[in-house]
């Protein structure tokens, strides 16, 4: 065999070999990929699976929430009556009355009354909600309306604790009245008349 | 003759076999790079699937709203009885 023969057998040789041993890597680098992907399909098939009933049920969450949308809307406007409701819905979320009452189109175009003007009846209504439903005497706390008879408490408490509950007895003060222990005498220039009335000087020179 | 057959046996050896090594390496390099990001991948939708594992609480969450809805509608049923209506 010639040299040149040697030579050329010699490189194919090594070529071969080159691909043998890269080929082979790039195969083991493209199980562990296959692998990996298998893991990846396996999870997004547990994610299909966990998402599909997502649409149904917020759908249904949706509709509730709009038919709880429509009842309160409907609710405001028919007792407050549309400006005060807008007025009001403008009041607490400001802008939000540009947007109007979903149910009800026409809200949109209502200008929104200040803030001041349906601020009566708003505080009236939750007057009546909080002192005269009957919903609300099943209040836990007790009875909604205030104690007006011993009702002072909370507001003592608001004070540096000195003689709002505690001690419960103290001296009597000021020591006044018929069984006080210092009696005075009744003076007797009580009852007649002024020497001198308000206003004039004690000369009398007016 | 001889010098032709001379170079091109050279050439096989000394341009054609680095040229396929050069090749193959980023072939080699390519391929490598990709299992680390299907290793993510795996991990991050692993813990995408546990996330949404939540998404069973859905079905409490419409009928806490459903009984909710119905608990203002009741209420609002008492407030349309109670406060006199807007002249």
């Amino acid at each position: 065999m010639s040299g040149q023969a040697i030579v050329l057998v010699i490189g194919v040789v090594l070529i071969i070999a080159a691909l043998v041993v890269f080929l082979l890597a790039v195969i083991m680098r493209l199980r562990t990929i296959t692998k990996g992907l298998d893991v990846v399909i396996g999870n997004v098939g547990e994610i299909l699976q966990k998402t599909a009933p997502v649409n149904e049920v917020v759908g249904s969450i949706n509709s509730q929430l709009d038919a709880g949308v429509d009842l309160l809307e409907g609710l405001l406007v028919k007792k407050a009556g549309l400006p005060d409701a807008v007025g009001l819905v403008d009041g607490l979320y400001p802008g939000a009355a540009a947007a109007g009452f979903r149910s009800i189109p026409e809200a949109a175009a209502v200008v929104p009354p200040r803030i001041g003007e349906v601020y009566t009846k708003g505080t009236l209504t939750l007057a009546r909600l909080g002192r005269e439903a009957p919903i609300a005497a099943g209040n836990p706390a007790g009875f909604p309306l205030r104690d007006v008879e011993s009702g002072s408490l909370q507001a003592r408490l608001l004070y540096p604790e000195i003689r709002q509950s505690r001690p419960e007895r103290m001296p009597r003060s000021p020591v006044i009245g018929t069984d006080s222990p210092e009696q005075y005498e009744r003076r007797d220039d009580i009852g007649e008349p002024r020497k001198h009335m308000p206003g004039q000087s004690a000369g009398g020179a007016a | 003759m001889t010098a032709l057959q001379w170079i091109g046996a050279l050439a096989v050896l000394l341009v054609v076999f680095p040229i396929v090594v050069i090749l193959l390496r980023e072939v080699l390099a390519a391929v490598s790079s990709i299992v680390p990001s299907v290793r993510s991948l795996a991990d991050v939708t692993a813990a995408a699937s546990k996330d949404l594992d939540a998404t069973a609480l859905l079905l409490t969450t419409e009928d806490q709203v459903k009984q909710t809805v119905a608990g203002v509608a009741g209420y609002g049923g008492s407030l349309d009885t109670i406060i006199d209506d807007a002249e």
